[in-house]
């Protein structure tokens, strides 16, 4: 069986894993744009800001590929999928042949035309190793930085780079920041954390033209700047199968089984849409644990195994400076809310279950809230006003919590 | 495969486990100079309420989401053992989200702790197990 993957990082990495826990013998390729062995993207945030270093942001250790078995292509891209002759086409003018492909080529970032932005001297996208490294090249402790976008990943850039510069001004078009993990209040609490750290926001706001070192802003204001970084988010990289005939929306277009509507080709992670079961919608869950877990499922079911990707949520843990967010699920239905000077919770619950929550500052076991919601638990069959105060397995009945801590070993 | 298997039959509200746990992972070898004057954060937690009370440690799940979700790559299962290279994790929370057992914590230095069955401290084998006095935690051989 030839197996063949695009992409190298955590949709691919689950793919590889998936299939070896089924097929030893198999071969795989991997056929990867970047230059870099497997890294975990989301570090490079914490590399600039000194948490870890490009050693150690390794998503697998160096022997990986090679525990593994898989030839990997460093620096190739796929350019074309043949899906009658089962082939993909690299950049250098190779044709690969598969039986089984996967499609796990994440997201780009999206950069909205502003007028004259060509004419910045340092402008950046913050999403890849080579991103931030090209950033980190371009300032000083002199460096005004603007920051395009409040949302996870510009916000991520700030806390990577604010100890670097002299002052980092963030817009964005809508009034409030993380918009889409946070409701108003939880918002503002963020906000006012990072204003406190010397962060400036001007919100409700954005960029109309750039002129040198000079941006105009919507409401008349004209900022002098360093670096201006982009991140106002990112669009799923759908064209090789769009190309090829498969279904796409905004995401690629896959089952359960992670298949895209072409025979053999699979796709996994953020340039896939997946079924959200808080909402029962199919959205692009754009997140490293949804990606890892797709592409290890796709890679069972190519390696002849069967399992479904079928609990997808969106869920978020995320942290500014110490400060701690976990957020999961959709916020509908009635609510339930405490907040002390510290912590910040609210939780959501609609026709008998969980549907979301917010938690800032005390996030401890998050987790027992999170699978609630994931697995759809009666909260009729649990003590609902307990679990409401804090995370705690008290709250289950003591027979299904020795099912759970026991994995179902009989005392 | 060996577990830690908790009964909450047998579990008296001790607390003894917790403090068997923050010894061993303290690197010291006496009970008195690690845990002097400390406030302990161990890596196995006492639930209780009314009369009923357990431990709770990782469960090492043979679906481990904390390993599948982890955004550093620094959670790993070895010989069905879920581990933490310390030098990898940088305390993103991404375990304690999706853990539902609520048994993946910070340590003092803000990366992760977990119960690793005291396979990477002097131990060798699970010091709450040990020091239990009721026998409420032991550890059993199961097939996974
Ligand atoms: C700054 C930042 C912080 C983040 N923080 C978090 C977080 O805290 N938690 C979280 O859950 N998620 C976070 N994310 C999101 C997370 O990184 C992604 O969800 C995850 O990386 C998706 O993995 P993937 O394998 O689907 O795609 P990607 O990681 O995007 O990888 C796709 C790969 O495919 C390659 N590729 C694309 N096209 C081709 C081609 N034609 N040929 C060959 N190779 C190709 C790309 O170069 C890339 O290396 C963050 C992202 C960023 C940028």
């Amino acid at each position: 069986m030839k197996y063949v993957i695009i992409g190298n990082s955590a949709a691919a990495i689950g793919c590889i894993e998936g299939i070896r826990s089924i097929d030893k013998e198999g071969s795989i390729t991997v056929i990867s744009r970047e230059n870099w062995h497997t890294y975990s993207r989301p570090l490079i945030s914490y590399l600039l800001l000194g948490k870890t270093d490009t050693e150690r942001m390794k998503y697998r250790p160096d022997s990986f590929y090679e525990d593994n078995n898989c030839t990997v292509m460093l620096g190739t891209a796929a350019v074309k999928i043949l899906p009658e002759q089962k082939q993909v086409i690299t950049d250098d003018g190779k044709s690969i042949a598969y039986d089984k492909l996967l499609v796990a080529t994440g997201s780009n970032p999206f950069v909205p035309p502003i007028e004259g932005m060509d004419t910045a001297p340092s402008v950046h996208t913050f999403m890849s190793l080579n991103d931030a490294l090209a950033l980190k090249k371009d300032l000083t402790p002199e460096s005004r930085v603007l920051v395009l976008g409040g949302g996870l990943i510009g916000l991520k850039c700030v806390e990577g780079i604010l100890h670097m510069v002299k002052k980092i001004t963030v817009i964005d078009m809508a009034d409030r920041v993380l918009p889409s993990i946070l409701d108003a209040d939880g918002s503002k609490i963020v906000q006012n954390h990072l204003e406190k750290k010397g962060v400036e926001f001007l919100l409700g706001n954005s960029i109309v033209k750039v002129a040198g070192q000079k941006a105009y802003l919507k409401n008349g204001e004209v900022l002098d700047f360093d670096n201006l970084v982009i991140a106002v988010g990112v669009r799923p990289n759908t064209a090789l199968v769009a190309e090829a005939g498969g279904k796409v929306n905004r995401g690629i277009c896959t089952n359960l089984k992670c298949e895209t509507s072409i025979p053999d080709v699979y796709a996994a992670g953020d340039c896939t849409e997946s079924y959200d079961i808080t909402c029962d919608q199919v959205r692009v869950l754009a997140l490293l644990p949804n990606a890892y877990m797709q592409g290890e499922t796709a890679g069972i079911n190519m390696a002849g195994g069967n399992k479904l990707y079928d609990h997808a949520i969106p869920m978020n843990a995320i942290g500014f400076f110490g400060l701690h967010i976990i957020s999961a699920g959709v916020y509908d239905g009635e609510c339930y809310k405490k907040v002390t000077e510290n912590s910040y919770k609210k939780l959501f619950y609609k026709d008998n279950v969980l549907k979301g929550f917010i938690l800032i500052g005390d996030v401890a076991r998050a987790g027992i809230y999170t699978a609630l919601i994931r697995e759809k638990k009666p909260l009729d069959s649990i003590d609902f006003e307990l679990i409401k105060e804090k995370p705690q397995l008290m709250a289950f009945s003591s027979r299904e919590r020795a099912d759970r801590l026991n994995n179902g070993i009989k005392l | 495969m060996k577990r830690v298997i908790v009964n909450e039959k047998w579990c008296l509200g001790c607390h003894l486990c917790e403090y068997y746990c923050a010894f061993a992972n303290s690197n010291k070898d006496s009970m008195v100079k690690a845990l002097k004057d400390v406030v302990i954060n161990p890596r196995i937690r006492v639930e209780e309420k009314d009369g009923i009370s357990f431990a709770v440690n990782c469960r090492h799940c043979s679906e481990a989401l904390c390993v599948k979700s982890c955004i550093a790559g620094a959670l790993s299962k070895i010989d069905g053992v879920v581990r933490i290279n310390k030098d990898k994790c940088v305390g993103c929370h991404t375990c304690v989200l999706v853990c539902p057992y609520g048994a993946i914590m910070p340590s003092e230095k803000g990366v992760m702790q977990k119960c690793e069955l005291c396979l990477q401290n002097a131990c060798g084998e699970p010091l709450c197990v040990k020091g239990c006095p009721n026998k409420a935690i032991e550890l059993r051989e199961v097939t996974p």
